[in-house]
């Protein structure tokens, strides 16, 4: 019977599940109902398993293992943080350690028992990292795929006039979606004159300067003119220190600037209306 | 006078999502000190260049920044180690223009005019090393 010293875990589930509930409320990280029945079904699942399996078969585990793995997301869901995720795991471990040296009075024995429980635990722990940590990077990916998306709006400011204002970095996959969207957006517009804004970018190396440069190349291809506006005063000496040459494209210090040039260009006027004299 | 270390953290550079992070980190450092943001700007478009060649050419590698002194003025140094296949000929290298990579050939010419103090060091098979030095009133 060495293999299955566990199996007798099985026979006392109802006072390990008394023992682990309590330690679980100890830590503080126990939260009523919900977390019984969790309990109640991996304790009996796990116990199963351990009264079935041997060295040999891990089989078994499978289920307790995926179940573990959904018990554990459904924590992080519920507001639990990764450390009392694990506490879970953890004090069922101690439970179970502490049935066992009362079942078992040979040291050996009860060491071998229990190096053997650490084995099983530790690795279930291990997994409820991995998948909490799973969670959490699937919501980031999302999100930095919503943020590419809701970054790059182009608006249409006038008849003929289109701008797009750029937050944050501009990569090269960044880059792509911005040409895209403001090559596109001329040519449904019939626009003529597209203002970049890039008040909202933290730094202009040489790479965005070089994507900066690429975009007005494409623009002009399609016969609109581009205007860059939003030149920081910072950003402008740190450009010409790099020495980048941004003395072909047409550049403004602000969006409202831009928008005048924009206006000279379609040869428009913003009058002030006049007081009606009788 | 010499430079003292007061405050220093390393960081693993692989892809390019890397970059925005460490640039974030090291504008952390010139804004603990007081660096205007002209100078957190050029710091950290120096950065910026470097990272990015030492991700291109240098195949990723290992960045420390620094929180440094000397005397009474506080600096930010940043250093930027690569395992590439190092830089034939740095005089050339560090020429306006000059690219292997179809690019601007800013990238180091560039970053020594935005920095006070700029150290190159490489060596063919073996990699490469670049450090700067930004001052707060420099
Ligand atoms: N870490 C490095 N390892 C190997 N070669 C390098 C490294 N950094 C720069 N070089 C070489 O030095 C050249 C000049 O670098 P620099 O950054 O000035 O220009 P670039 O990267 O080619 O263009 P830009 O930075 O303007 O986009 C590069 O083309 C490359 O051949
Ligand atoms: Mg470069």
């Amino acid at each position: 019977m060495q293999n299955n010293l566990l199996g007798v875990l099985k026979e006392h589930e109802n006072k390990l599940l008394a023992i682990w509930s309590q330690i679980l409320l100890e830590s503080g990280s126990g939260d009523g109902a919900m977390e019984e029945e969790e309990s109640k079904e991996f304790a009996s699942l796990f116990l199963n398993a351990l009264a079935k399996s041997d060295d040999n078969d891990t089989h078994e585990f499978e289920k307790v293992q995926d179940l573990i793995v959904g018990i554990s997301s459904s924590r992080g869901k519920r507001g639990f943080s990764p450390r009392e995720n694990a506490q879970y795991l953890i004090s069922f471990k101690e439970a179970c350690s502490k049935i066992l040296s009362e079942l078992i009075t040979d040291p050996a024995t009860l060491y071998d028992a229990n190096l053997k429980l650490n084995a099983i635990l530790d690795d279930m722990t291990i997994m409820t990292f991995e998948a909490f940590m799973r969670g959490r990077e699937d919501i980031i990916s999302r999100q930095v795929d919503e943020i590419s998306e809701i970054s790059t709006p182009v608006i249409t400011v006038w008849e003929g006039i289109v701008a797009l204002p750029i937050i944050g970095t501009l990569d090269s996959s960044r880059t792509q979606v911005v040409m895209e969207s403001l090559l596109q957006q001329i040519v449904d517009t019939g626009s003529s004159i597209a203002i970049l804004d890039i008040s909202g970018v933290p730094a202009v190396d040489s790479l965005v300067a070089q994507h900066l440069i690429k975009t007005v190349s494409a623009t002009r291809l399609m016969g609109a003119e581009c205007i860059i506006s939003g030149i920081r005063p910072e950003i402008a000496q740190t450009v010409v220190h790099l020495g980048i040459d941004l003395s072909g494209i047409t550049t403004k210090a602000s969006l409202a600037s831009a928008l005048q040039t924009a206006f000279d260009m379609l040869q428009l006027a913003v009058v002030k209306r006049k007081k009606i004299v009788e | 006078m010499t430079t003292i270390t007061n405050n220093k953290e390393e960081s693993l550079i692989v892809r390019e999502q890397d970059v925005v992070p460490l640039r974030n980190r090291v504008k952390e450092y010139g804004v603990k000190i007081g660096m205007s943001i002209l100078n957190q700007t050029k710091l950290i478009t120096a950065t910026s260049e470097l990272v990015r060649n030492l991700l291109k050419y240098g195949g990723g590698g290992k960045v420390i920044i620094e929180s440094v002194s000397k005397g009474r003025e506080n600096g930010v140094r940043v250093t930027f180690i690569d395992k590439g296949p190092g830089i034939a000929d740095i005089e050339l290298a560090m020429k306006d223009g000059y690219s292997t990579g179809k690019s601007l050939g800013l990238g180091l010419p560039g970053t020594k005019r935005l920095v006070n103090e700029f150290d190159i060091k490489s060596e063919l098979g073996n990699g490469t090393t670049v450090t700067i030095t930004k001052w707060k009133n420099g």
